[in-house]
């Protein structure tokens, strides 16, 4: 049998035409989509898998003995498969499927690290977090008496490692950081920092909302404990997401929420707890949502990981250089290695007033703060425009980004 | 007959109405806001601020004689500018001409994309306070 033949790097644009959303106007002018990291857009072979699997296949999963709810049960754990290879998990018990990455951090937050911690104990954070990433924390340490620490970035917007690394005491029970900063897109170096991790006996929780839609990923080789993401950031349905957790981990915790389909058995007495994954996930599933994901991670391997990356990172560093060159831009975030996202600040102009001029031209971008304050704290403004670029984007979206930014500037001169 | 806010909204519209192109019109917009009168420091307080908007937005009432009398400003070009069309509208109006007067203009200045929450830049935010206030005020009288 031959191999479907993996698509050229050249060719990772023309991906554009399998996104039906993209080829509309907004006031006037054809859409230029740059929010892909708040939301990506999702191509036609996972919109059509979500509405076949509503036509044709419905049902609940795991219970019934009839036909559709074999084939609802198949496509649901079929997803499940798909993604324990995406992400190279050592087995489908690893793969709990979840809202998205807030859900998923929030699970380890209290049924991983709430039974076991203490007053005295630390949480290690960076200062880098999305909301997401630190709020779940937050409300930890104020039902347990642990202590938040945050680790401080430089001003390119990385961790400080050395301050990082030396935070990483005896006292600290779980290390959280983000794989690829959504404000700043930032890359951290997670597999040394979380060697050094492992060396301190101290388990790695990484944020991957912003990881896994543009590198490639393979959790044994990073060697996590858990690894949180969301589905509508890879281009499948919003609600979904996943939580990757060493299979020993998740053996040791008790569920997160109590319901149907996360039980053995059920008597007033004592109830058994369903094995992994599915103790973790009460009630009925996310199923058509979940289908949806298992089509994105279909679509983004016929393109390949690695080549969306490559590509990516050329548009990217051509997007940079673009922007750059603008007289009264500031761009804020400018670390060594980084994906796909550049914030940036024009002259005085408010972002959110910058964001109304762009919109006004068909470039969607996203203003504010980004669920990640205490970024913007550190480099003392309220907010940034923020261009986020996936891999359906091209150099004429950036041409566009760059001609409706000059016109924003004529506009408040 | 036409109350006062009608009859500046009329104004307003026709005034508006000079501009066939998105940009003349925001750059008027833009304008307007930089003319706003001074806001000064010490009412830029966390109870003057309204909630809920992208940018920082301070805004104040004041009853005057029966007539209620608004100041307002923003740290964003376009929302200032949505303020000073507000204060032209409604600052020095009695309040029943306030609440009698349905806010047309935000349609006929295709200012629609800035009337939902979700946008969170505050116009919507700001005709509620700026309604409230005659609300309260008429209960008061």
């Amino acid at each position: 049998m031959s191999q479907p033949q993996p698509r050229t790097a050249s060719s990772v644009a023309d991906c554009r035409a399998d996104f039906p959303i993209l080829e509309q106007c907004i006031s006037g002018a054809p859409l230029v989509y740059l929010d892909s990291a708040a939301s990506a857009q999702q191509p036609a072979a996972v919109i059509d898998a979500v509405a076949r699997y509503q036509r044709e296949d419905h049902a609940n999963v795991h219970r019934g003995v009839h036909t559709l709810s074999h084939r609802a049960t198949e496509a649901y754990e079929g997803a499940r498969d798909k993604l324990r290879d995406f992400i190279n998990a050592a087995s489908r018990r690893e793969i709990v499927f979840t809202s998205g990455t807030t859900e998923s951090i929030n699970l380890v937050a209290q049924s991983y690290c709430r039974p076991r911690i203490g007053a005295g104990d630390k949480i290690l954070i960076t200062h880098l977090e999305h909301h997401a990433n630190i709020v779940p924390w937050q409300i930890l340490c104020e039902q347990t008496g642990a202590e938040l620490l945050v680790a401080p970035i430089d001003d390119a917007g990385q961790v400080e490692l050395d301050a990082l690394l030396a935070m990483m005491t005896d006292d600290v029970f779980i290390l959280a950081i983000s794989h690829v900063s959504n404000a700043l897109g930032t890359i951290s170096p997670i597999a040394d920092i979380i060697a050094t991790a492992k060396e301190r006996g101290i388990p790695v929780l990484v944020d991957g909302a912003q990881g896994v839609p543009h590198l490639a990923i393979d959790v044994r080789a990073l060697d996590c404990d858990f690894y949180a993401f969301s589905g509508h950031k890879m281009f499948g349905p919003t609600g979904t997401g996943v939580l990757y957790g060493r299979e020993s981990l998740l053996d040791a915790m008790p569920p997160y929420q109590g319901g149907g389909d996360m039980i053995l058995e059920v008597s007033f007495e004592a109830t058994v707890y369903n094995e992994l994954p599915y103790k973790f996930e009460a009630g009925t599933p996310n199923i058509s949502g979940c289908v949806g994901l298992g089509a994105a991670v279909d679509y983004l391997q016929s393109v390949g990981m690695q080549r969306i990356a490559d590509y990516e990172h050329e548009l990217h560093d051509y997007m940079v250089a673009e922007l750059k060159a603008i007289d009264g831009i500031r761009l804020i975030g400018q670390a060594t290695e980084k994906a796909s996202v550049q914030s940036f600040l024009l002259d005085d102009i408010h972002s959110h007033d910058l964001g109304t001029i762009l919109d006004h031209q068909g470039v969607a971008i996203r203003t504010g703060h980004h669920c990640a304050m205490p970024v913007m704290q550190h480099f003392g403004i309220s907010g940034t425009a923020r261009a986020s670029l996936a891999l359906y984007n091209n150099e004429d979206d950036v041409n566009r980004l760059t001609e409706a930014v000059l016109k924003a500037k004529q506009v408040f001169a | 007959m036409t109350n006062e806010v009608e009859a500046a909204q009329q104004e307003l519209i026709d005034d508006f109405s000079l501009f066939d192109d998105w940009m003349d019109r925001y750059q008027y917009l833009i304008d307007l806001g930089r003319r706003l009168p001074e806001f000064p420091e010490s009412l830029r307080t966390e109870e003057n601020r309204i909630r809920g908007c992208q940018s920082q937005v301070w805004f104040v009432a004041e009853e005057k004689e029966g007539r209620l009398e608004f100041r307002a400003i923003s740290d964003a070009a376009i929302v200032s500018g949505l303020i000073a069309v507000l204060l032209r509208l409604y600052s020095g109006r009695y309040p029943q001409d306030i609440i009698d007067t349905p806010p047309d203009f935000v349609k006929a200045l295709q200012l629609e994309s800035h009337l939902s929450p979700t946008r969170s830049n505050g116009l919507s935010s700001m005709l509620t306070a700026i309604r409230g206030f005659a609300a309260e005020a008429l209960q008061a009288a």
